[in-house]
């Protein structure tokens, strides 16, 4: 097994993620810097997703990295029937580093367990996505100045939203309350509020998504409410606006609120809040670069 | 008198080994694979449906000549949570004690999840226990958690 991998927000200590935060912002400042010289680097998706493989892949090439990889499984041998043991140990022949995005959950983890070369999950199914969680610690260090006592609004989809779970798992380091807003089927799943009542967690549950709570907000992370989570259309339907984000409903918000979504949106955020300079999800993603630069030199153990 | 013949010879005397008691008669088969029985060489008794004034029925499992270790004996701990292990030696108990969940599971329950990689992968499977008491386990892979009743052995 390969102790530099990175599979879940959770493999981080306390320290490790501050120092990590610290990381991205040098990179902010200073993104091109040939770190990864010589470097080959391998991102096998699985699973397409676009948004995630540029980023990464963008963050190698400012390393000065070169990558090599696929973006959609069906060109692969994992369609001729390959395991995936057989695709990582190829692989890791070939790269000195794999990050990879898998339909199944548990395949990071797996795949860290024998390969020889440092694993990075770009999102394992339902399971986890840690360097999305990274970059929204990220964002909320950036604007907030400190991790430590924030007020975090989590709004829409709670229960299948797997960046809105390892958010929360990650925040506990740092003294967090939380509002969960969210209609009945698509509300914070019992273990995560079970997780925050073991380690003292403050939060509330709401259904309306009010202006009483988002004034207390210092983060509001809005989620996409997916029509397909939804057993009953007709409920999707009642509570897909219930759940959007205007820009009137920011008047009497705190000065130093941001609005994070980890994109993409639909219509939970309308476009009038784009001009706001609360919303931020635009840079949240922008962030996702230098995040990723500091997770890759951290699992290949260069200093930065 | 047969009555008690037929009981005695149930039960029959072993003179080295270890006797695994109190199998709920459901789990029998279950826990002699999970010992691994069918690779054994010594000789092993098995007693299914037996009468049991604990239980209603039971199973038993009598292996002579090894001294299974705990490790191993607590791998049944799953299916058969109640069962008491005899340490004989010379037709004497040395040595009695039950079974305990261990904190890690390996290759023995099967996943609940269709979209875990343990179920599309030719691998093993690898639970933690995380509350012994009401058995609650996770999936060290897919991270879901399972509840005493959902379990399914592999």
């Amino acid at each position: 097994m390969n102790s530099d991998s990175l599979v879940s927000i959770s493999d981080f200590t306390k320290d490790e993620i501050l120092s990590l935060l610290e990381s991205a912002s040098r990179f902010e400042a200073n993104p091109n810097r040939r770190l990864l010289e010589g470097k080959v680097v391998a991102t096998l998706f699985f699973e397409p997703s676009t948004r995630t493989r540029l980023s990464f892949e963008t963050a190698v090439n400012r390393l000065g990295g070169r990558v090599i990889g696929f973006s959609d499984a069906n060109t692969t041998s994992s369609s001729k029937g390959e395991t995936l043991h057989d695709t990582i140990m190829m692989v890791s022949n070939y790269a000195d580093l794999i990050i990879m995005r898998h339909h199944l959950e548990g395949a990071a983890r797996y795949a860290s367990e024998f390969s020889p070369v440092p694993i990075i999950n770009a999102g394992d199914g339902a399971n986890q996505h840690p360097s999305q969680t990274m970059l929204d610690l990220y964002s909320i260090y950036k604007t907030q100045g400190t991790l430590e006592n924030l007020t975090i609004t989590m709004v829409g989809d709670l229960k299948y939203g797997r960046t809105v779970h390892s958010l929360l798992m990650a925040m506990y380091y740092f003294k967090p309350r939380f509002n969960f807003v969210a209609c009945d089927e698509l509300k914070m799943p019992i273990e995560y509020k079970e997780f925050c009542e073991k380690h003292g967690i403050e939060y509330h549950e709401y259904h309306d998504f009010s202006e009483e709570v988002i004034n207390q907000t210092d983060i509001l992370y809005m989620t996409r409410v997916q029509r397909e989570r939804f057993t009953d259309i007709m409920e999707y339907e009642r509570v897909k606006n219930l759940y959007t984000l205007k820009n009137s409903m920011l008047l009497g918000s705190k000065e130093n609120l941001r609005v994070l979504h980890p994109l993409p949106r639909v219509n939970e955020i309308a476009y009038d809040v784009d001009s706001n300079p609360k919303a931020y999800y635009f840079q949240q993603a922008r962030n996702g670069l230098y995040a990723r630069q500091a997770i890759i030199c951290k699992v290949l153990g260069i200093e930065n | 008198m047969t009555t008690v013949k037929n009981e005695e010879l149930a039960v029959a005397a072993l003179k080295n080994g270890t006797v695994i008691d109190h199998i709920p008669t459901e789990s029998l088969f279950k826990v002699v694979d999970l010992l691994g029985i069918s690779k054994m060489k010594s000789s092993v008794t098995i007693g299914f449906n037996l009468n049991s004034k604990k239980c209603g029925k039971k199973g038993i499992i009598k292996v002579a000549d090894v001294f299974l270790h705990e490790d191993t004996l607590n791998r049944i701990a799953l299916v058969a949570p109640n069962a008491k292990i005899n340490i004989i030696r010379d037709y004497k108990v040395v040595d009695k004690h039950t079974v305990s969940l261990p904190d890690d599971i390996y290759d023995i329950v099967k996943c609940n999840n269709p979209k875990c990689i343990t179920n599309n992968e030719p691998m093993k499977t690898h639970f933690h226990v995380i509350d012994s008491e009401n058995v609650v386990l996770k999936c060290h892979y897919c991270e879901r958690s399972v509840t005493k009743d959902d379990i399914e052995l592999k």
